[in-house]
């Protein structure tokens, strides 16, 4: 759920501001003859050269890059089709034939794992996209304008955060989408997608409002605002690249969170629903099964909780790169 | 302070309203007969019908409907369902049970998260330090329904130790293994908090002294060090309670509790808006009291903070 890490983000931002002002200059204040052969490094250069010493980095990066060229092609790993059911087989154990067995319907477990991913990725991903762009963009607005844009704004903000995020899934996704009004993949896969957007912008508009809060005051704002630059320059210039860091944090957990709030939602049955293929379909269609055979949850949790893993560990890393507290 | 409190309270009633609102809209304001299905086979009687059009104003528009049902509200009467249930008596029969759990989830996640944050916050890069670090991340990956259906497996059938599910009556004691699953994420989070926070102010000046003039080890840790690095701890408790109210429909579900969490679920499964609206108006006002509260109590916990 992305709920708890609101209260560990929200609270902690001080920890992960960006600490620009010190050593790590902005690009153009170099001088141009020097900037060609010793190019000064940003936060991102810095942060970059320590990400690449870390294994936990690489590890993560690593699955997270198996799990999108499954997501993409499938068909590099199972030929199966995840649908073709037999009933003759249903429930029948992993074997040499089925390495992780038959579901229910006489699925394929394996192609069905394999072919689940591009749905629960395609949703976390995108939603993740959506969820920084619109809250990172709101946060700007409100944490640059201050006074009643901000008040406004981060009020609206409070309406939606206060909304339980499990609760207000269900209700979004039950009211635009009738069961039994015969809805298309793309329908459900983009209720889904808006749902979790609506009820997770709130959390990256309040990490974006205070690391600009926190960054509006430095000399090199003031001293862009001295040299005549208009609004829509500091922002983009200015306070964008020196305020992104938390948000760039927060946002690679947000897509490990996102899958698993994806395979609740689809779990509830509210979110993705057969015939689509996404772990939390699988999961949820295993419910009524788990005590006689727990192998029909192991393989599809198992890969949730791994991809899940890997976008938290690889946050983690980001987090550790970006923070100059714990270099 | 009553200034503040004062100010506080006002501030609240926009994110309420507009919360409530928000869900009113959603659930009332969809196309389509409100009576289709409500009577079985038949066409609800036009009695009902005139009956229930007139309680909740529903040939007024939206705003209207808000107004009369808020009025209602205000003087302590949530409604009814369509098949005439009084709303007050679910959220009493149910609400309880939410909230037992929620707080043992709360307990557990504290006890077990605070301990871990305190024993690797003091004691950094150590062996138990990693454990509890790679441990927390497994908890945050895991979905609660994930965690939910392992632990009811492995203790309850497989192993026997610990109750199935839960019974009607809602004991403490067999809330534990829910609750645990409930708190689960939270306490990964309470551990990474603390330990930070914890780390972060072991260096601090007044350790030292606390140190220096000969303090036992105990009271260093215990009265100085605990009380300065509880408030993102408190902060993050506090939010969390009504976040574990709104989520616990995956938990009810899973160890069969009764509580709103499947209240409000087959309520919106079958479209009883009243019901869902109320519902979600309680855990809307408990987690907006609850942020309150906690404001209130950073100005005990440190005495530097005052609300003028």
């Amino acid at each position: 759920m992305s709920d708890p890490t609101v209260g560990s983000m929200a609270t902690t931002p001080p920890a992960e501001q960006p600490t620009v002002a010190g050593g790590t200059a902005p690009p153009d204040s170099g001088l141009p003859a020097n900037a060609k052969r010793d190019q000064p490094r940003g936060l991102l250069g810095d942060a970059w050269i320590d990400l690449r010493r870390k294994p936990l980095f690489w590890i993560s990066a690593t699955i997270i890059l198996l799990f999108l060229v499954m997501a993409a092609f499938p068909s590099l790993f199972t030929s199966v089709d995840p649908t073709q059911g037999d009933l003759a087989r249903s429930r029948v154990e992993p074997s040499g034939d089925a390495w992780f067995g038959y579901d229910v319907q006489g699925r394929d477990v394996y192609a069905r794992v394999i072919h689940g991913a591009r749905a629960s990725i395609l949703v976390a991903v995108l939603a993740t996209l959506g969820t920084v762009l619109i809250g990172g963009a709101i946060g700007i607005l409100a944490g640059f304008w201050g006074s009643w844009v901000d008040a406004l704004l981060s009020r609206i903000a409070d309406v939606f955060f206060g909304l339980p995020f499990v609760l207000g899934a269900i209700v979004i996704l039950t009211t635009f989408n009738k069961p039994g009004s015969g809805n298309s993949y793309m329908k459900i896969v983009s209720l889904v997608l808006f749902s979790l957007i609506v009820l997770g912008w709130p959390v990256s508009m309040r990490i974006m409002r205070s690391s600009v809060l926190a960054t509006k005051q430095a000399d090199y704002i003031m001293a862009a605002r001295a040299l005549g630059a208009g609004s829509g320059r500091i922002i983009l210039k200015h306070l964008l690249p020196n305020t992104l860091a938390p948000l760039l944090v927060y946002s690679t957990i947000l897509v490990g969170s996102f899958i698993g709030a994806e395979a609740t939602l689809s779990f509830l049955g509210v979110g993705l629903q057969s015939p689509v293929v996404s772990w939390g379909v699988m999961i949820s269609e295993t419910r009524d099964w788990v005590r006689v055979s727990p192998f029909l949850l192991f393989f599809p949790a198992t890969f949730l909780v791994i991809a899940v893993l890997a976008f938290v560990m690889l946050g983690e890393a980001v987090r550790e790169a970006l923070d100059p507290k714990l270099r | 302070m009553g200034r503040y409190l004062l100010r506080r309270l006002l501030q609240l009633i926009p994110v309420f309203i507009g919360t409530t609102f928000f869900i009113f809209v959603l659930v009332w304001a969809v196309p389509g007969d409100p009576f289709a299905g409500k009577c079985g086979d038949r066409r609800c009687p036009d009695a009902y019908v005139d009956f229930m059009t007139d309680k909740y104003k529903l040939d007024q528009n939206i705003f209207v409907q808000y107004g009369s049902y808020m009025k209602n509200l205000l003087q302590g009467d949530f409604g009814q369902t369509f098949g005439g249930r009084s709303i007050n008596e679910i959220v009493s029969n149910a609400y309880p049970n939410t909230l037992k759990l929620a707080l043992v989830a709360l307990a557990v996640e504290a006890l077990i998260g605070l301990t871990a944050g305190v024993l690797t916050g003091l004691k950094r890069n150590g062996f138990l330090d990693n454990l509890v670090l790679v441990s927390t991340l497994f908890l945050i990956a895991l979905p609660t329904f994930v965690t939910g259906f392992v632990l009811q497996w492995l203790l309850g059938v497989k192993w026997g130790i610990a109750p199935v599910t839960v019974s009607g009556d809602v004991a403490f004691s067999e809330l534990l293994v829910p609750g645990f699953v409930l708190g689960s994420t939270s306490m990964a989070y309470i551990a990474r908090l603390s330990r930070t926070s914890i780390a972060e102010n072991r260096r601090a000046d007044y350790v030292r002294t606390a140190i220096a003039k000969g303090l036992p080890m105990r009271r260093v840790v215990g009265v100085h060090l605990l009380r300065n690095s509880m408030i993102p701890v408190i902060t993050f408790l506090g939010t969390d309670l009504g976040a574990l109210m709104g989520g616990s429909v995956v938990t009810e579900g899973i160890f069969n509790i009764n509580g709103i969490g499947r209240e409000v679920f087959r309520a919106i499964i079958t479209k009883e808006g009243a019901t869902v609206v109320s519902i979600v108006v309680i855990l809307v006002l408990v987690y907006l009291l609850m942020n309150l509260l906690i404001d209130l109590l950073y100005a005990a916990l440190d005495p530097r903070i005052r609300y003028e």
